[in-house]
C-alpha cells in the first residue's frame, strides 16, 4: 500500500493492567530521531483495555500523537484481535514507518500484519537508522547466531515494519508536562474472528522474574562459576551492590540457574550502567546481548578469553578471589558511609 | 491426524568462527545440521502420531538438493514421507517471499496427501532468527497461529496449545487446521535407530519446482522481496581496556574496587 502521511509510529504494547510495557516507551526514543528523519510525526499506538496509564506514559515519553484502541477483548493479546486491529488502523491512517517491540507478542503479531499488508518486515533489530541516500529506515540487526550484523531496507513497500529487541535502547526521561493530541478509535472484533482463546493463564515458579532489563547494575556468571552453589558468590556481590544476578546460556543450559536470568542472543539483551562478566568466556552469542552497557568489567582465568575484547576492566584471576574482595570492599564503604 | 512439519537446513552457528583476517564468516567446514527449533517441532509431531493411531507426518523443505540430507534424517524420526521444494527462481528469498512459496507448495501437497489437521515449524531458524515464516505462512493460508509452543493435546478438532507467553504460560484453545510453531520443549527429540536409518536413506524425496505449483513468480526470489540486504558486517569489537592483574586475586579484587569508585561505575 501506499504512505498517506510521512508519520512514525511506535505500537505501545500494555500489560494486564494497561500500563505501558517497557520496549514500546523505550522505542519512542529512536523513534523521535527517525520521524524527524522522514519529517513525520511520532505517533504512539496503545492497544489494550482500560489503557489510560499507557496512554499518559506515551504522551510523557514524546509521542506527538496518540492514536487509543480501548476494548475489554484486548485486555489479554490474541493473533486475531491485534493483527485485525492494527491492519485497519494502518490502512486508514497510512504510515510510512512502524516499530514494534521485539517480545513474544510483537513477533508473534509483526509477521502476521506485515504479510497482511504484503509489506517488508525486518526482526529483531538493534540498530535502526536512517538511510542517507535513499531515506528508508535502515534497519539493523544480528544473523547467524549474533556472528554477522545485517543492515535491511525496505525500499519499494509501506509501511516499513520492524520489530526491535527491548533493552536496547534507552527510554527518554518522562516529562509529565508534555501534551499530546489523542485519537480514540472505535474497533471492535466480532467473537467469531477470535479464532484462539486463551482457556487458561498458567504462572510457573520456575519463570521467576528478574528485570534484567531494567536493571542500572548487572553481575553474570558463566561457565567459570563451576555450578549452583558458585552462584552464591555471584549473588553476594550483586546484593552488595543492589544488582541484578545474570547468567550465560553455558550457566543456564547446565541448570545451574534458571533461563530467566540469560544474558544474550537467546536470552534477554540488557544495556545496564556497569555489567560485571564472572567466569564468562565470551562467546558472540553473549557478547551482542550486553555489550551496549557503559561499564563492562570481566573477571576470568584465562587472560585470552573474547570477553576481555569487550571489558573496559579485565580481571585476569579467580572470580572465586576477586568477587568476594570486591564485595568486602563495596559493603566497608556502605558501612563508613 | 495428517501433520506436516516444515524445516529447513542451517549450518550450526555455534560452529561458526569469524576470520580474524579478513573480519568475515567461515563457512567452510560448518556442519549442515537440521534447525533445532524445527526438530523440537519434528518431535512434537512424533509424539502426536504416537497418540493417535493412523496419523501420518508429511514432511517439507524448501533448499538446494543437499537439503535432502535434513529430510531423510527426519524421515528416521517418525516422518512418513517427505518433499523438496527447489527451483533457482527461489533463490534469494526473504521471508515474506519464502513463506509465500511454502504456502503454495503446501497446497500443492495437500492434493497429493490430504488436507493437513496441523502445520508444524520450528520458531525460528537459528541462521536468520527471525521467527517470521511460520506466522506468515499461517496468514498466507488464512489459517491461525500459535507461536513458541511448549505443548500440544487434540481434542475433537480443537488443538490445546501450551504457549511461552512473556511472562508465564497461556493455554490456548484453536480450532485445526492450524499453524503451530514450537521452542525448546522441555525433553529432547528422539534419536534414530539403525533400522530407520536406513529406510529414510533408501526413501525416494520427490522434488516441487515452480513448474510444479500454481505461483506468481512476480512474488519470488530476489525481485519479489520487499526487504533488500544492503550490507552485512561482523560486529565491532571494543579496544583498549584497563588489563588488571595482580599476585593474588584478592589484590586484583580490591584494585578492581578502586578503578570502579574513581570512575564512579559503583
Amino acid at each position: 500500500m501506499e504512505a498517506k502521511t510521512k508519520d512514525l509510529w511506535v505500537l505501545v504494547e500494555t500489560d494486564q493492567n494497561g500500563g505501558a510495557k517497557n520496549v514500546g516507551l523505550e522505542l519512542l526514543n529512536p523513534g523521535r530521531r527517525l520521524a524527524e528523519g522522514q519529517q513525520g510525526k511520532l505517533v504512539a499506538v496503545v492497544i489494550g483495555s482500560r489503557v489510560d496509564e499507557a496512554v499518559k506514559a506515551a504522551q510523557a515519553h514524546g509521542a506527538d500523537q496518540i492514536i487509543v484502541v480501548d476494548g475489554p477483548e484486548f485486555a489479554r493479546y490474541t493473533t486475531d484481535a491485534y493483527t485485525d486491529t492494527l491492519y485497519a488502523l494502518v490502512e486508514k491512517y497510512g504510515p510510512t514507518t512502524l516499530l514494534i517491540g521485539a517480545t513474544g507478542n510483537g513477533r508473534d503479531l509483526a509477521p502476521r500484519l506485515s504479510c497482511r499488508l504484503k509489506t517488508g518486515l525486518t526482526a529483531d533489530c538493534t540498530g535502526l537508522d536512517i538511510d542517507e541516500q535513499s531515506g528508508n529506515v535502515a534497519w539493523t540487526r544480528p544473523a547467524f547466531g549474533g556472528n554477522l550484523m545485517a543492515t535491511i531496507l525496505c525500499p519499494d513497500h509501506r509501511p516499513q515494519i520492524g520489530t526491535v529487541r527491548p533493552g536496547v535502547f534507552k527510554k527518554k526521561e518522562p516529562d509529565g508536562s508534555r501534551s499530546a493530541e489523542v485519537i480514540r478509535e472505535e474497533i471492535h472484533i466480532p467473537e467469531e474472528r477470535l479464532r484462539t482463546r486463551v482457556l487458561d493463564v498458567i504462572s510457573e515458579l520456575s519463570k521467576e522474574l528478574v528485570d534484567l532489563e531494567g536493571a542500572e547494575i548487572i553481575v553474570s556468571g558463566g561457565r567459570g562459576v563451576g555450578g549452583p552453589e558458585g552462584f552464591r558468590t555471584i549473588r553476594e556481590l550483586a546484593d552488595a551492590l543492589g544488582a541484578t544476578v545474570g547468567a550465560s546460556r553455558a550457566a543456564v543450559d547446565s541448570g545451574w540457574i534458571s533461563r530467566s536470568h540469560q544474558v544474550g542472543q537467546s536470552g534477554k539483551t540488557v544495556g545496564p550502567k556497569l555489567y560485571i562478566a564472572a567466569g564468562i568466556s565470551g562467546a558472540i552469542q553473549h557478547l551482542v546481548g550486553m555489550n551496549s552497557s557503559d561499564v563492562v568489567v570481566a573477571v576470568n582465568k584465562d587472560p585470552d578469553a573474547p570477553i576481555f575484547g569487550v571489558a573496559d576492566y579485565g580481571v585476569v584471576g579467580d572470580l572465586f578471589q576477586v568477587l568476594p574482595a570486591l564485595t568486602e570492599s563495596v559493603k566497608k564503604r556502605k558501612g563508613l558511609s | 491426524m495428517n501433520l506436516l512439519v516444515c524445516v529447513k537446513q542451517v549450518p550450526d552457528t555455534a560452529e561458526i568462527r569469524i576470520d580474524p583476517k579478513t573480519n568475515t564468516l567461515i563457512r567452510s567446514g560448518v556442519p549442515s545440521i537440521v534447525n533445532p527449533f524445527d526438530s523440537y517441532a519434528m518431535e512434537m509431531a512424533a509424539r502426536l502420531k504416537d497418540a493417535v493411531p493412523g496419523s501420518r507426518i508429511v514432511v517439507l523443505s524448501m533448499g538446494p538438493e543437499q537439503a535432502k540430507a535434513a529430510l531423510k534424517q527426519c524421515l528416521a524420526v517418525g516422518a512418513d514421507k517427505a518433499y523438496l521444494i527447489s527451483d533457482r527462481a527461489f533463490g534469494g528469498s526473504d521471508t515474506l517471499a519464502t513463506s509465500y512459496i511454502l504456502s503454495r507448495a503446501i497446497v500443492r501437497v495437500e492434493e497429493l496427501e490430504g488436507k493437513f489437521d496441523l502445520i508444524f515449524c520450528g520458531k525460528q531458524a537459528i541462521d536468520g532468527d527471525t521467527a517470521q515464516v511460520g506466522p506468515e505462512i499461517a496468514e498466507h493460508l488464512d489459517y491461525p497461529q500459535v507461536t513458541c509452543a511448549v505443548g500440544l493435546s487434540v481434542e475433537g478438532d480443537t488443538a490445546k496449545v501450551k504457549r511461552e507467553a512473556e511472562d508465564d504460560f497461556e493455554l490456548l484453545g484453536v480450532k485445526m487446521p492450524c499453524v503451530i510453531t514450537v521452542t525448546k520443549l522441555p525433553y529432547e527429540p528422539r534419536y534414530p535407530t539403525v533400522r530407520t536409518k536406513l529406510a529414510a536413506n533408501k526413501a525416494e524425496i520427490p522434488t516441487l519446482t515452480s513448474a510444479d505449483l500454481t505461483i506468481d513468480l512476480s512474488r519470488v526470489g530476489l525481485k519479489g522481496s520487499p526487504t533488500k540486504v544492503k550490507k552485512t558486517y561482523t560486529a565491532p569489537q571494543k579496544s583498549g581496556g584497563v588489563r588488571i592483574q595482580e599476585e593474588s586475586g584478592t589484590d586484583a579484587g580490591k584494585k578492581l574496587f578502586e578503578s570502579l569508585c574513581e570512575t564512579c561505575a559503583i
